[in-house]
């Protein structure tokens, strides 16, 4: 029996009315990735994470815990759960991470501002000004919220001098650059993708990697933003051989990443499939460019496929992977699994 | 038997989002699909071209299965706006069914 969609959805979309995120997560943590790095504060181009790296581990808990619910009869009560989520955020209950993944997704988010640094492309960070991008309220269709929290983001990156966006995945390059200036009069904000802005720099690879490695192309990447020759430039000049699967580029497959919060099996059973493809192109690994791509395929996998976020293999040649602070270990993390 | 709801076939059919007229049925959009569920999308349009609102929104966990992922709309030979069509049908059922 799937979850109420009401109830899901709906629990979603009065997180991001009331908390502005659909996953609220302290602003603490949502910056804690940039510690050491040196990134000024602000400026007229910023690293525009959209949150989308820094929820990932939280919506990876909340989806491990809504598929043990999806047959069972506690989906019953995710509707009680959305009232009492009303008066206090039960999604910080049912959404805690492992602390293994927020480790790992940090680590991803300084891959990117160190490749950018090695590049030396000149960014400023938000901290804890940024704002959550409204991209999964969008796309189930919740217009009225969707738009007041559109209006809130650019009103904020407006007041904070902003013209430049570097996003960093591809669901917030696609709100920024395509979906915002539909709802937003006069939107005058330049957004690249840091895929693009690598691609177009100079930058060169410290090191050759002998390595195959398959691409993984992101839906919205390949087929609403047209990213998908940028990022095999990028794997070509650091000496990665690319190795295409089956459907690729315009015609990727999906993860299933995008139904993974309503429908779990079904996620999985898109996943799965899009797996068994990437198997077949027998590179070393896969790249993905999307955080939701990268934990979606790994978490349908049933061979152990190695995949991993594209920054990871591109440090690798490039350098810029700055490792996390030792202090980072065990501080704010304390209710994180294990 | 199917009712037609007039004011969800205005909406449908006035609106600048929803552009499924152009649909000629030819399959490809469900053939390509990787959810490969049949109602998925052209026999979904069909029913909200019709003004059929209760055939649509008894589908309602089928229109939020869509990945958006547009492998259809890259396939279309009607140039079918099909993500933002299923988009326009979540919208609907968000406000006038859900009330978010």
């Amino acid at each position: 029996m799937p979850l109420p969609t009401r109830h899901v959805i709906g629990l979603m979309v009065d997180n991001l009315r009331k908390r502005k995120s659909v996953f609220p997560i302290p602003r603490r943590k949502a910056v804690r990735w940039a510690k050491a790095l040196d990134i000024p504060e602000g400026g007229e181009t910023v690293l525009y994470t959209g949150h989308m790296y820094q929820l990932l581990p939280y919506m990876m808990a909340a989806v491990r815990r809504m598929g043990g619910m999806e047959d069972s009869f506690l989906g019953r009560f995710v509707g009680m759960g959305r009232f009492f989520n009303r008066m206090i955020n039960v999604s910080s209950f049912i959404s805690i991470p492992r602390r293994a993944d927020v480790k790992r997704c940090r680590q991803l988010l300084r891959n990117i501002a160190g490749l950018l640094q090695q590049a030396d492309v000149e960014f400023g960070y938000l901290y804890k000004a940024e704002l959550y991008s409204g991209a999964l309220a969008y796309d189930v269709g919740a217009d009225d919220v969707f738009h007041a929290h559109a209006r809130r983001v650019y009103d904020m990156l407006k007041d904070h001098g902003v013209r430049t966006l570097i996003t960093v995945d591809p669901h917030t390059t696609n709100m920024m650059r395509s979906v915002y200036p539909t709802v937003i009069d006069g939107y005058d904000l330049e957004v690249k993708s840091y895929l693009e802005v690598l691609a177009a720099s100079d930058i060169r690879p410290q090191h050759r990697v002998d390595q195959s490695i398959t691409v993984h192309d992101s839906c919205v990447y390949a087929r609403y933003e047209g990213v998908i020759d940028e990022p095999r430039e990028l794997l070509r000049r650091a000496g990665y051989e690319i190795r295409e699967p089956k459907n690729n580029r315009e015609l990727t497959h999906c993860c299933g990443g995008p139904v993974e919060s309503l429908f779990p099996k079904v996620a999985h059973e898109v996943g799965l499939k899009r797996t068994k493809q990437l198997e077949q192109a027998k590179g070393a690994g896969v790249a993905a460019m999307c955080p939701i791509c990268m934990a979606t395929l790994e978490m349908a996998s049933d061979n152990g496929l190695q995949i991993d976020d594209i920054s990871s293999y591109l440090v690798r040649a490039y350098g810029g992977g700055a490792q996390q602070p030792a202090v980072d270990e065990s501080t704010d993390d304390e209710r994180s699994e294990p | 038997m199917a009712k037609v709801n007039p004011s969800f076939l205005e909406k449908v059919t006035t609106s600048d989002e929803f552009n499924a007229t152009a649909c000629m049925n030819c399959g490809v959009c469900s053939a390509v699909c990787p959810l490969e569920i049949e109602l998925l999308p052209r026999k979904l349009f069909r029913y909200a071209l019709l003004g059929l609102e209760d055939r649509v929104m008894e589908n309602t966990p089928t229109i939020y299965q869509c990945l958006l992922c547009k492998m259809c709309e890259a396939s279309c030979t009607a140039d079918v706006h099909i993500a933002d069509n299923v988009r326009f049908l979540r919208a609907y059922i968000s406000k006038e069914v859900f009330k978010l």
